[in-house]
């Protein structure tokens, strides 16, 4: 197993290959412009070997204690390599899948490229629209939050209103969307803010409602008044469950994307999912979907880079 | 400054869950002189916690008035510093930060910092600045602890069983470790303990408390010259006397043999 782990990503890359060149496609797909099934496969296994040694030799040359040994994610990648030929052969090959619903993956990827001037514009209106959602849903929420947990008055009035709207479908809110704003654009931003708003306002407040008792008195009993409390006793204190508030906002956020991109918009990565949709174009909503989670992936790695950042007084229980 | 404090028939009720009364503290007069250190000891539920709690601002008495140096405590201060069992360290600060936490907030640690570096050294943690409250042990977080309360001053500190939590080696350096600090920076000490030993081997005056009515049973000088011996045959009377106080001095029991 040792000496093969290293090979398994070439041998799965072998196999794929030679089912992509080998077996002629089902005469019921549409032809693709290119094998770029083949050619994308070829790309995944020459990067991971490539990333693979460099990372190893960095992590060497650092002297830094390896969390992983080299070649950890070979079988990861070679079964990935796997999954993509099945369905390869139950596609373009033998047709065994419905094949509306399952074009082959060559017309999937050829889209990503040869619509690609499209899909940037989609991505980049996509982003606008999430950010100004994201930003907005996460300051409100965080300070209504921050009320909710900290003032009696604040949770008396806000937390019926948080329990009313917060399960509201994002769907529900287009008709009065649409009368309230002028522009579609904030409209939508406006139906990912909520998404993000609901799961930030509840986990703020309950991590402030759980912020352990004894710190706000030592803070006390060391001078310091009540803004002070709030903002470097309870912010800190909540922040993991802050964070937690986040994620699922984020989560939310992109399942809104779909939504929000229903009203008036004239790119956006999920109009254009939705576009492709109605018009049985399913590789190319499978390449929107790729997108989607590529961009989601991102964001989300992106995330935990900043949340080990701030919240790295968490980790490592070493004691000595 | 040193501040002198005095509890003036002081009473606290709490309402449980249930809505029953419970009297937590039963009508408690003491006048505590400045400087002195004085060890509140007695079973749970005798009222020493609430004592303590009182005099830092953190509870409000049902009846009468507590009083720090004459002025009468309302609420939670820097001139009371207030160390508990569980070391309460920020884990999200550093030791360093958490030291320097009330500098911070009263506007003070520009013109204070140096102090940080100084009551670092003062509890032996000098080098642990860097350090995560997690990554240190028990001890060394309830130095930490101590030095965060000191460094504001107080004219009392206050300690609801700081060392209860740790081994008893420790303990014992620990008790060493808060004679040292109070020789060098005079200040009145009251420390909550359930240890009949540690209150014998540090405390000018031992208020000795029962429960049900929560009361001051006992107020005991202590005679004895600081550094004590815990086998000087006067430390071990005034043990046993507070043990009879408190109904734990066990049965008397015929020797096994004579000599």
């Amino acid at each position: 197993m040792k000496i093969i782990r290293p090979l398994l990503p070439l041998l799965s890359l072998v196999a794929a290959e030679i089912v992509a060149i080998a077996i002629p496609d089902s005469p019921l797909h549409q032809k693709a412009a290119h094998p770029y099934f083949a050619v994308l496969l070829l790309i995944v296994t020459a990067v991971y070997y490539i990333a693979a040694i460099l990372n190893d030799r960095i992590s060497k040359n650092k002297k830094e204690v390896k969390e992983h040994p080299i070649f950890y994610r070979a079988p990861f990648i070679a079964g990935t390599i796997l999954f993509g030929n099945l369905l390869n052969i139950f596609t373009a090959k033998t047709a065994l899948f419905p094949v509306l619903y399952f074009p082959s993956l060559d017309r999937v990827f050829g889209t990503l490229i040869e619509d690609r001037a499209l899909i940037f514009k989609c991505i980049g209106f996509s982003l606008g629209i999430l950010a100004k959602g994201v930003l907005g849903g996460l300051f409100v929420g965080f300070f209504t939050g921050l009320a909710v947990g900290f003032s009696k008055t604040a949770e008396y009035w806000i937390n019926p209103i948080i329990r009313i709207l917060g399960p509201i479908p994002s769907t529900a809110w287009i008709p009065i969307l649409l009368v309230v704003f002028t522009e579609a654009r904030s409209a939508s931003a406006f139906i990912i803010g909520i998404s993000v708003w609901f799961p930030t306002v509840v986990l703020t407040s309950s991590g402030i409602a759980n912020v352990k008792n004894s710190y706000f008195e030592v803070s006390s009993t060391l001078g310091a008044g009540t803004l002070y409390k709030i903002f470097h006793i309870g912010v800190p204190a909540a922040m993991p469950s802050i964070f937690l508030g986040l994620f699922n906002g984020i989560c939310g956020s992109f399942v809104a994307l779909m939504t929000a991109e229903m009203i008036g918009a004239k790119y956006g990565i999920g109009w254009y999912v939705n576009w492709q949709k109605e018009m049985m174009a399913y590789a190319n909503v499978y390449a929107g979907l790729i997108v989607i989670a590529v961009m989601f992936y991102l964001i989300i790695t992106l995330l935990f880079k900043v949340r080990d950042r701030v919240l790295g007084w968490q980790k490592g229980v070493i004691k000595w | 400054m040193v501040g002198s404090i005095k509890f003036e028939n002081v009473r606290k009720t709490f309402i449980t869950l249930e809505g029953e009364k419970v009297n937590a503290l039963n009508g408690v007069d003491l006048e505590i002189e400045k400087g002195k250190f004085v060890c509140l000891i007695g079973p749970s539920g005798c009222g020493k916690s609430t004592m303590l709690r009182l005099l830092a601002g953190l509870d409000t008495p049902t009846e009468g008035t507590v009083y720090l140096s004459d002025k009468k405590i309302t609420k939670a201060g820097s001139d009371r510093g207030l160390v508990f069992q569980a070391h309460n360290l920020f884990p999200w600060l550093n030791i360093y930060d958490n030291i320097a936490f009330g500098l911070k907030a009263r506007g003070l640690f520009k013109q204070r910092h140096d102090d940080v570096s100084s009551y670092m050294e003062l509890v032996g943690l000098k080098g642990f600045e860097r350090s995560f409250p997690h990554q240190l042990s028990g001890g060394m977080c309830q130095r930490a602890s101590l030095a965060r309360a000191l460094i504001g001053h107080p004219q009392a500190l206050l300690l609801d069983e700081p060392l209860g939590a740790l081994d008893a080696f420790t303990r014992m350096n620990m008790q060493d470790e808060l004679l040292r600090i109070k020789k060098e920076q005079d200040m009145t000490m009251i420390m909550v303990t359930h240890d009949v030993d540690e209150a014998v081997y540090l405390a000018d005056m031992i208020v000795v408390m029962t429960p049900r009515p929560a009361k001051i049973e006992k107020i005991i000088n202590v005679g004895l010259s600081q550094p004590r011996d815990r086998n000087n045959p006067e430390f071990i009377r005034l043990r046993s006397q507070i043990l009879k106080i408190l109904d734990f001095a066990g049965k008397e029991q015929s020797p096994e043999y004579n000599i």
